[in-house]
């Protein structure tokens, strides 16, 4: 990595934040273009999340005997249920802990 | 108590709950950083000029899977593009200040800081010093990030390998989501997104797989929005 990527991606970000303040004098943006943008974790995040929980090291789908896959769906019912940040993440990593230490 | 300081304060106040997931999302950032092999002042470096946990995450792994830059910077504003939202939700109420303002609430403009300050402005329109609230509740993540993100270096250098950390950027960014769980919409669009990546991870080349997953999760998106605005 190197820094000039890291200072364009500074850039970038801080334009995100910047521009909209900076050129609008008032809320411009209609209800539906707020409603697209609203969805935008939900188109992003899953892209991070799905790729390492269901490829193997070679890039293969691992459906079997996936310690990640059972651990992530305990957290995403653990998740729904307490609608606890931290809750979901510390449920998930034990039960991966204990999967890959102790089942496994 | 001097007016300013005061609503500063409650911008501090306001905002502290929500820092409570952030301290482990930044010591998760910060040893992630170091497992990759990142050095601890570029980890660091990184928190100070980007400034947002979901798209350091981001960069961090497309870096470890051997993305080109643009790609990075690319998928780094794509993470990001959300705060176009929050930009334009506060620009009313922002628009009478000085531009040195602008510039220094914008850099502290995040999801947290937003959410709290969004509730005081809508309450507290004609405050000429609203936004100190903003000021407060923005530097308040502002601290508690680079201190977790340097807990998380120093931790970095001293967990095993072995516990499989990596597997707690799939599960931060599962868990940012719990709140869209319950919303239909929203599960398609996420399903798209995942199924997508997970297919084009292969295919796709220069680690956009990102990207295109987005992309076509967003579209997805559009349609569900224009159908449902249809009906009405």
């Amino acid at each position: 990595m190197h820094w000039s990527t890291i200072i364009y991606c500074g850039i970038i970000t801080y334009l995100t934040r910047f521009s909209m303040i900076f050129i609008l004098k008032e809320d411009i943006l209609n209800d539906k273009a707020k409603k697209i943008l609203s969805y935008v974790p939900s188109a992003i995040f899953p892209a991070i999340i799905f790729p390492p929980i269901f490829l193997d090291n070679v890039g293969s789908l691992d459906l079997e005997s996936n310690p990640k896959i059972l651990a992530a769906i305990l957290a995403i019912l653990v998740g729904y249920i307490s609608r606890s940040i931290i809750i979901t993440i510390f449920v998930g990593l034990i039960s991966y802990w204990f999967l890959i230490f102790v089942y496994y | 108590m001097n007016n300013r300081l005061k609503i500063l304060t409650k911008g501090i106040i306001d905002v502290s709950p929500l820092m409570i997931p952030v301290v482990p999302f930044g010591i998760i950032y910060g040893v992630i950083g170091i497992e990759l092999g990142l050095s601890a002042y570029m980890t660091f470096g990184m928190s100070i000029i980007i400034f947002g946990g979901a798209s350091q995450i981001v960069l961090l792994q497309l870096f470890s899977g051997g993305a080109t830059s643009l790609v990075a910077i690319t998928s780094v504003g794509a993470v990001n593009s959300r705060h176009l939202l929050y930009g334009a939700v506060f620009s009313e109420y922002l628009s009478h200040l000085k531009l040195t303002w602008k510039i220094i609430l914008s850099y502290v403009l995040i999801d947290q800081a937003f959410a709290v300050s969004n509730t005081y402005f809508k309450k507290n329109k004609e405050n000429e010093f609203k936004h100190y609230h903003l000021l407060g509740a923005g530097f308040t993540c502002w601290t508690i990030w680079q201190i977790s993100t340097v807990l998380g270096i120093v931790l970095g250098s001293v967990i095993p390998e072995e516990l499989g950390l990596s597997f707690t950027i799939s599960l931060t960014f599962l868990a940012l989501l719990i709140n869209d769980f319950r919303k239909f919409k929203n599960i398609i669009v996420m399903l798209v997104s995942g199924i997508v990546a997970t297919i084009g991870y292969n295919i796709i080349p220069f680690q956009a797989y990102i990207i295109v997953a987005a992309l076509a999760a967003l579209m997805t998106a559009t349609l569900l929005t224009l159908i449902n605005s249809k009906k009405k």
